[in-house]
């Protein structure tokens, strides 16, 4: 008997179907919010100087879009579409608040690092987006693997952009030196390699990310626009 | 050349399609084309028949680089035995076989690291579009050098050069396509990445820095060095705008300032480039004669230069009016004649790829950029150069005020139409 019933019913999509899948893998390349869409680009610029940042920066964002897109999912249908922007600012000012807090508990240097940043996630434009173009319109399940796709296209940017500049910028990787001392001078100092100061100054930050945009375009002629 | 012609008429079919050496065309093209004027012509719409082209403009601007080259050399040179010997008062014109060696060892290296990384740079680009090699950086490579302190390491010379063609040029589209001057943009990202190795006052000579560190350690070092000091004429005219006024390492008071600048850099001195600097910016009598092909030779555009020069020496004026502290107080015409602004003037805004291209707009681009250039210089302590900012800038707003003079010309001629 049961199994009559189920067929009657529209076919349940599991979680990991190809389609749910892809609304994971595309954000990463093809779709990267980031590179593609050029959303949330102001924090690329300013958390971007040291790797220890750009991470907690990138799980906060996780955390917030992941959630916040599984709850503004589950209320669509109860939102006024009048007043649906307020209601998407309250749900991630409360996300945001929650992990401003966990961080200051926590991981309290990188919070005092981050700042006013962490604050700021509730105007990236990559979460009002995705709760506009994707939440506002799916069910709870793809709306989590949408926003698990597109924090991962932010966060491995924003990772690879640190790594560059931690690395050239003060010759460290997550606060461990690389390049040997620079204060002493040994290691590779004592030749004559000097840090790259320009990596620290946010210009720098929208140059990588310049520079993979052009990689990623020549890769995939699909992204390349006509004139 | 007839030898020379028929290697070259030769190995054609090597290089075309379907030949062996295919992949190497661009190679083969660049070598040809260097030895000898290509034939093929421009086929459709109306042209003029010229036979200047990019390589051979190229090549004059190099030209008219050489005096500027060739004093640069001396004057690296000078400083550099200067600093070995411990005396800043050295005569100028004694010795000069051997400040002619100490400055081709200071300044071909840089010439030939800057070719060599730009050149290679390019050629890579040249080979994945599948083309020769473009002439762009003929003229790019000879100028980075020239603005480069005497003291600066080779590497960074090299890391600045393949900053500025790959991020300066190829990703605009390569030679005629680049926003900023390409070997502005090198000295600004060495200027911004390395700031103690492109400014300060131990850069501008060669091995003043090494030396003051042996200082440090041997007494009878740190008595020669003793009162020596490598400021230029910038970084001295930028101190009186701190509370802490110097020229050449000597403190002054504000009402002695200007006359112990004046007479530590003459007019005369400045003029004929007696003075420390960047490599090629020192002597304006250099770069005059240079301009003066250039403006011979159609060039460089008279517009830019004169609106560039008119620009600077108003801005001059006008803090002189203002007044009140030494380095507004500075003869206008002295900020024509110190640090790079007249190498600026002459070599960089005239860069016809990022340049203003209207006539009126040319005017514009040029006043601005001369009065942007002062405005930094005197106003600005942390830049105590003003000139490649000013040009850079300038260079961002060009296609502006090209497409507002062209909007008035055509306002201008519709409001003709309609009364007539």
């Amino acid at each position: 008997m049961s199994e009559v019933a189920e067929k009657t019913k529209a076919p349940r999509e599991s979680l990991f179907s190809k389609k749910n899948r892809k609304l994971v893998t595309d954000p990463l390349t093809d779709n990267n919010p980031i590179t593609i869409q050029v959303l949330g680009i102001c924090s690329a610029l300013a958390i971007t100087v040291q790797v220890e940042q750009a991470f907690w920066m990138s799980v906060s964002v996780l955390f917030v879009l992941v959630l916040g897109n599984m709850v503004i999912s589950m209320l669509r249908n109860l939102i006024p579409s009048r007043i649906r922007i307020i209601v998407q600012l309250v749900v991630v000012a409360s996300l945001v608040i929650i992990v401003d807090l966990m961080l200051a508990a926590f991981v309290p240097d990188v919070s005092e690092k981050l700042s006013v940043f962490v604050g700021l996630i509730i105007t990236n434009c990559i979460i009002m987006g995705r709760f506009e173009a994707f939440a506002m319109g799916n069910k709870v399940g793809p709306s989590l693997m949408d926003g698990l796709g597109n924090s991962f296209g932010y966060a491995w940017i924003l990772i690879l952009v640190a790594f560059v500049r931690e690395l050239f910028g003060s010759g460290t990787l997550w606060g461990q030196p690389i390049f040997g001392d620079y204060i002493e001078g040994n290691g590779l100092y004592s030749i004559g390699y000097v840090n790259n100061n320009m990596m620290i100054l946010p210009p720098m930050a929208l140059i990588i990310v310049g520079v993979i945009i052009w990689v990623q375009r020549s890769r995939n002629k699909a992204l390349i626009e006509d004139h | 050349m007839k030898f020379l012609e028929k290697i070259v008429k030769k190995n054609a079919p090597k290089f075309a399609k379907g030949g062996k050496l295919e992949k190497w065309y661009p190679l083969y093209e660049t070598l040809s084309t260097f030895a000898f004027t290509p034939n093929h012509t421009t086929k459709r719409g109306a042209h003029i028949r010229d036979g200047v082209d990019l390589k051979r403009t190229m090549m004059t601007v190099i030209i008219a680089l050489i005096p500027a080259l060739l004093f640069g050399i001396y004057n690296a040179g000078h400083w550099d035995l200067a600093v070995e010997l411990g005396n800043r008062d050295l005569p100028f014109w004694a010795d000069q076989g051997e400040k002619i060696f100490r400055g081709l060892m200071i300044v071909l290296p840089m010439i030939v690291v800057s070719y060599g990384v730009g050149l290679g740079m390019e050629f890579i680009f040249a080979m994945r579009a599948g083309h020769g090699l473009h002439e762009g950086f003929l003229v790019s490579g000879m100028l980075i050098p020239l603005i480069m302190p005497a003291d600066v390491p080779l590497w960074m010379v090299g890391v600045a050069t393949a900053f500025a063609v790959v991020i300066g040029k190829e990703i605009f589209g390569g030679t005629g396509m680049n926003i900023l001057n390409i070997a502005l943009t090198a000295r600004a990202f060495l200027f911004f990445a390395y700031p103690t190795s492109m400014s300060g006052d131990k850069v501008w000579m060669s091995g003043l820095e090494d030396k003051q560190a042996l200082a440090e350690k041997s007494d009878a070092v740190a008595q020669q060095m003793d009162g020596f000091s490598g400021a230029t004429a910038l970084g001295d005219a930028a101190s009186f705008m701190s509370d802490k006024m110097t020229v050449a390492g000597t403190e002054v008071t504000s009402d002695a300032a200007v006359s112990a600048f004046e007479s530590t850099y003459s007019q005369m001195d400045a003029f004929i480039g007696m003075i420390p600097g960047s490599i090629g910016e020192t002597s304006v009598i250099a770069i005059l004669i240079g301009a003066a092909l250039l403006l011979f030779t159609g060039v460089g555009s008279l517009r830019i230069m004169a609106s560039f020069f008119a620009g600077g020496w108003l801005m001059g004026v006008v803090l002189n009016a203002v007044g009140g502290n030494p380095y507004f107080d500075l003869a206008a015409e002295y900020h024509l004649l110190i640090g790079g602004f007249a190498f600026g003037a002459v070599f960089m805004a005239t860069d016809p790829v990022t340049a203003a291209q209207t006539g009126v707009g040319k005017l514009i681009y040029g006043f601005f950029g001369g009065v942007i250039a002062i405005l930094i210089r005197v106003l600005n302590p942390a830049y105590p150069e003003g000139v490649m900012l000013a040009i850079l800038f300038m260079n961002v707003m060009a296609p502006i005020i090209d497409h507002y003079v062209i909007q008035a010309n055509v306002k201008r001629r519709m409001k003709r139409l309609k009364t007539a």
